[in-house]
């Protein structure tokens, strides 16, 4: 089947560029009723440690040379409302593809006077986490076009693609089992709206790229670094294939 | 692990005689010593011992915890709203480190 | 890339949490943290809620709330509130102190169980009463223990 022709047809044809016009449930409505009321609950979610933390390193300028977030972007509540609905995203007139951490680091690099935070940082997981939950409860909304078109194509390729000593392709399990066991867990439809979550099996908050190299490490496959092409196409396509699902940053997971 | 992050969920404001629920979580990885790492070396225990709420200058909440409370505990409890004032939350170590917060209660008559 | 010795060391460290009988088994009797709790006094089975899942998603972090029916008035009032973990290395959890000024007898945590096993919340009274209620909770373990 050749998935990159059947892929622009479907672009060809819809207007908002969605894969599928059905929006999946959030792997959140798979949890039990325990968990998900923790989730939402404020008061009692542990990854809102994170996202208090973000608060901070908004306001705060690293040294005397470097600037704050805030300094530019002001009340994030205003100006990163439905920001994190629309990563990742090529930057008009590059071609680089940029998730919301991506984004913060080049900020900090080109803008801030400051280094970029190093992958799956306190810092960066802070920030990322604040930034994203000013978008609670939007839908994600990521359109594919001329820019982005070769990224999620190649991003809906390998989630196509079987891999590992397992041999097994995202789809096998979340596009093809969804709703199966797998030992103590229900498989999900591997949606990228919650992160970055708090996962039990970490007993702390991490990213999408996190989560996909231990979905590596669990089929016995090469794990990627983070921030690396491979997993930005595919989160790019995971974001697509999630239209429509709210945010709901920061999740819980097991 | 970030800095020592101690976050409180509470109402600002309350009737006196009302009993106020409060939300606590606090940042701290609570390592129960009995891991062991990549080579074989057990990690040291490094857990949250004494979490204190004192209002108004009195001991009103206390918990004893140790390695069986989960990483970044979350702890929530009740308290009754006698008068406006400070509540200190305070969080202290094995290694005696002692982190604090404080949160204001405005109390109607 | 993860070395296969890297892997199965995680692996371990992982299950040493969940499996009894690996790094820091137990050695005293279940039960035995209440006994010495309560001095030998008997403990009624009455006024206490415990309340958790029937089945935990993972024993790193297991919701726990418990309630006592109790006027919290400064004659009548829940002095303490133990939580015991009978198969855990260390049967006593955590201890929760309150008084006439907590107004209400609930309190919730998050707590962590190496294996299914019954967990009990043992109250303790003004009046130096004992009560007590107790949860099954089954453990699993989240399929993709990666260590990742």
């Amino acid at each position: 089947m050749n998935w990159r022709a059947l892929c622009f047809a479907l672009i060809a044809t819809l207007p908002s560029a969605a894969t599928s016009t059905e929006i999946l449930p959030s792997g959140t409505t798979f949890l039990s009723q325990g968990l998900q009321a923790q989730a939402a609950d404020a008061g009692a979610n542990p990854g809102m440690l994170w996202v208090a933390d973000g608060e901070r390193l908004w306001n705060t300028a690293e040294s005397a040379a470097s600037s704050s977030c805030a300094s530019c972007h002001g009340d994030a509540e205003v100006s990163m409302r439905g920001v994190a609905t629309r990563y990742p995203l090529v930057i008009p007139g590059s071609n680089q593809l940029l998730n919301l951490e991506g984004r913060i680091n080049t900020c900090r690099v080109q803008r801030q006077n400051a280094l970029a935070y190093a992958h799956e940082s306190d810092e960066l997981l802070s920030l990322s986490a604040f930034v994203a939950r000013q978008s609670l409860h939007m839908p994600l909304k990521v359109t594919v076009n001329d820019a982005n078109a070769e990224f999620f194509a190649a991003g809906e390729a390998a989630f196509h693609q079987r891999r590992g000593q397992l041999n097994l392709s995202c789809a096998n399990c979340h596009v093809e089992r969804v709703g199966l066991r797998l030992r103590g867990d229900v498989i999900t439809h591997a949606l990228p709206n919650a992160f970055p979550i708090y996962r039990l099996e970490w007993q702390g908050l991490g990213s999408l790229h996190r989560r996909l190299r231990a979905c590596a490490l669990g089929v016995r496959a090469e794990m990627f670094d983070y921030g690396s092409e491979a997993y930005l196409n595919l989160e790019l396509y995971l974001t697509v294939r999630a239209n429509g699902v709210a945010v709901e940053t920061p999740g819980i997971r097991k | 692990m970030g800095p020592a992050i101690a976050r409180v969920m509470m109402p600002k404001a309350a009737k006196a005689a009302d009993v106020i629920e409060i939300k606590s979580l606090f940042r701290h990885p609570m390592e129960t010593g009995y891991r062991v790492d990549a080579v074989g070396e057990a990690i040291p225990r490094h857990v949250v011992t004494l979490f204190t709420v004192d209002y108004d200058g009195e001991r009103i909440f206390a918990v004893d915890l140790s390695q069986g409370v989960a990483s970044n505990p979350y702890i929530a409890f009740y308290t009754v709203a006698t008068r406006s004032g400070e509540l200190l939350f305070s969080w202290t170590d094995d290694r005696g480190e002692t982190v604090q917060l404080s949160k204001s209660l405005t109390v109607l008559p | 890339m993860i070395t296969r010795r890297h892997f199965i060391a995680m692996l371990g460290s992982c299950f040493a949490l969940l499996v009894p009988g690996f790094v820091g088994a137990k050695t005293t009797t279940p039960g035995g943290a209440q006994r010495a709790l309560t001095g030998g006094a008997k403990a009624t089975r009455d006024r206490v809620t415990l309340t958790m899942p029937g089945i935990a998603e993972n024993g790193l972090s297991v919701f726990t709330t418990v309630e006592v029916a109790s006027p919290m008035s400064a004659q009548d009032y829940v002095k303490t509130i133990h939580l015991l973990a009978e198969k855990n290395p260390r049967e006593q959890v955590a201890s929760f102190h309150l008084g006439p000024r907590a107004g209400r007898a609930k309190v919730a945590t998050n707590i962590r169980l190496a294996a299914s096993q019954q967990v009990t919340a043992l109250v303790e009274m003004n009046d130096g009463s004992f009560w007590f209620d107790t949860r099954d909770v089954v453990v699993t373990i989240a399929a993709c223990v990666d260590g990742g």
